[in-house]
């Protein structure tokens, strides 16, 4: 195999590594988007808090990695419940731009929390013995963990999407999107799955948290450029396609790998180079509907 | 009735600032006006069309950096470089509107702020806008070669000059038959369209007025202060100016005025004290949203009415 060919191919799988992570939080947007019609602005903080729950239950209770996997994403849903039940409640029937502005202002005072306890510089959380060593793919060394993040991102974003779509609950939620008064007429509890839907949409930042811990720094402005690049898939997914968010955020994480190798300096502004294409020709994202 | 009060508030208003150097300390007075400059521009467009920007200090930052970056590296004069700087945002703000107007309701903001964050970024890599740094050291010059800005005074009321002749423009927009149009489509884009309205070509316009008066602040902020970092890029700075819109009373001409001073003052306040200062705005901010949609502004202009209402039946 030529060495340029290796090259491309192994920047587009550690891409993918990336792109896994936007898949999930702008998976996380999407669900909480079409559920509650509110941009969640604080959905990179909550990134950057799991990521931060992780670090500090292995700092201080010593809990391992494959716990916190677990334990983390559940005790973001709990936040979640508490966030929605105590602030977010209020604003259903109002402009649907006071739920992105509440949310920004939960991404600050949760940034700068973590900013004022434990400052600016990054914290390391050591990988998992059972991730030692690397996979050999034939153009390049794949280490085990990317690969496993790779793996357990894209199967949580294909259960979430097939528990959506192909369920019984999941067609309680998409009826909920389309009609909620029409849904509670049939005896189904419409405030309780939209508290559900919140906190499962923090569950999946958490998760991406866990998941971050390991391999970037643990610091409390990580979410903060996230969000962005995250608005920007969900833009070119289409609104309230799942599908899309998931599709594009890989696809995105690729195409910066691809960015890389030609012209690295261009890499950061790929994807809003990506997002300013599809709204001049395709205005409602690429799977999104009217 | 309602002209002659509105009258007074604003004589009033000018008689303060004419006065407050006298008193206050005059660089805190411009920070304060150049903001209030930057939340009434922004409130052009979220509070008379509803369109929530959330890239607006894309604007404001451009113009900084392009005014430091001409009076700096190319020796333009003070006036010429704040007229190209204000051409180039109100540019941007076409460009930034041809893109994120194709989108409504929450999709433009997030539009506007991923377009923000691509400036954000040729900032932080382009070799000319000084990266980390950004441009420091700016000439403040004199303008039309005459009035000597390094003394603080004539600095002081150049700019307040300006920031009431571009607020007197706001106004004047606000109350055009284009500034009711807006708030037609505010209201109901169908019923505007239905009234046979352009009302892309309307929101193109005051997307490029807005973006341009955005630029007049971030470019007086550079004669004020000398330099144009990356936070006058940054979204935190796209966030507080809807946070001075906010709290002063969106939609209101007064309102985002009293913001942007309000926020000018908490900076102050709280400038010692770091990562405070945005905990506490992320604070300000829920609270708002919560329980005071309104503002100020609009808050007060409702009491006087029930009041006014009451009087008025008490006397039947």
């Amino acid at each position: 195999m030529s060495g340029y060919l290796e090259i491309i191919l192994s920047q587009m799988m550690l891409g993918l590594v990336n792109g896994s992570f936007y898949a999930l939080i702008a998976l996380g947007l999407a669900i909480i988007v079409s559920m509650l019609g509110i941009i969640n602005f604080a959905q990179g903080a909550f990134y950057m808090m799991g990521a931060f729950l992780a670090w500090m239950l292995n700092e201080y209770l010593g809990m391992g990695y494959w716990a916190a996997l677990l334990v983390v994403p559940a005790a973001m849903a709990l936040f979640g419940i508490l966030v929605e039940r105590t602030l977010l409640r209020r604003l259903y029937d109002a402009n649907p731009v006071y739920g992105l502005l509440l949310t920004f202002g939960i991404a600050l005072a949760l940034q700068s929390v973590f900013r004022i306890k434990y400052g600016i510089s990054g914290r390391s959380y050591s990988l998992p013995e059972q991730f030692h060593g690397a996979l050999d793919l034939g153009f390049m060394d794949l280490p085990y963990y990317r690969a496993w993040i790779i793996v357990l991102s894209i199967t949580v974003c294909i259960a979430t999407i097939v528990l959506v779509e192909r369920t019984r609950l999941g067609s309680y939620l998409r009826a909920a999107m389309e009609n909620p008064r029409l849904l509670e007429t049939f005896g189904i509890n419409v405030p309780l799955m939209i508290t559900f839907t919140f906190a499962f949409g923090l569950a999946l930042a958490g998760l991406a948290g866990t998941l971050a811990a390991p391999v970037y720094q643990v610091s409390s402005q990580m979410g903060a450029h996230m969000i962005i690049v995250a608005f920007a898939i969900v833009v070119i997914g289409g609104i309230g396609s799942l599908t899309g968010a998931v599709v594009s955020g890989l696809a995105i994480g690729m195409i910066e790998g691809m960015t890389k190798v030609f012209y690295p300096e261009g890499a950061g502004v790929a994807v809003f180079i990506a997002m300013a294409l599809v709204l001049m020709f395709r205005p409602a994202g690429l799977l999104g509907k009217g | 009735m309602k002209n002659t009060q509105n009258r007074l508030l604003l004589l009033l208003f000018v008689g303060v600032l004419a006065v407050a150097p006298l008193a206050i300390y005059p660089v805190f007075l411009m920070e304060a006006l150049t903001m209030a400059l930057f939340a009434a521009s922004f409130n052009l467009v979220f509070g008379y069309s509803g369109l929530l920007s959330f890239g607006h200090a894309a604007f404001y930052g451009v113009s900084a950096y392009a005014t430091a970056f001409l009076i700096k590296d190319h020796g333009f004069s003070t006036e010429l470089a704040l007229l190209t700087a204000v051409a180039i945002s109100g540019a941007l703000g076409a460009l930034f509107g041809l893109l994120a107007l194709k989108r409504r309701g929450i999709y433009f903001s997030m539009v506007t702020l991923a377009l923000a964050e691509v400036i954000y970024f040729i900032a932080l890599r382009w070799p000319a806008t000084g990266g980390e740094d950004g441009l420091q050291g700016v000439p403040r010059g004199a303008l039309f070669g005459w009035l000597e800005l390094n003394d603080t005074m004539t600095l002081y009321y150049v700019l307040l000059v300006m920031v009431l002749a571009a607020l007197a423009l706001i106004h004047r927009i606000i109350h055009s038959p284009f500034g009711l149009v807006l708030r037609g489509f505010c209201d109901s884009e169908q019923r505007t369209l239905s009234l046979g309205y352009e009302v892309q070509q309307h929101l193109m316009v005051v997307m490029t007025l807005s973006a341009a008066l955005a630029g007049l602040a971030g470019g007086l902020k550079v004669l004020v202060f000398q330099f144009a970092t990356l936070s006058d890029l940054s979204w935190h700075l796209s966030g507080l100016v809807v946070l001075a819109c906010l709290i002063g009373g969106t939609g209101t001409f007064w309102g985002p005025i009293l913001g942007g001073i309000a926020i000018a003052l908490l900076h102050s306040l709280l400038a010692e004290s770091g990562s405070w200062v945005t905990l506490i705005q992320g604070v300000i901010f829920i609270a708002c949203v919560q329980f005071f949609r309104e503002g100020f502004v609009g808050t007060l202009s409702k009491r006087l009415r029930n009041r006014r209402a009451t009087s008025l039946r008490e006397q039947a």
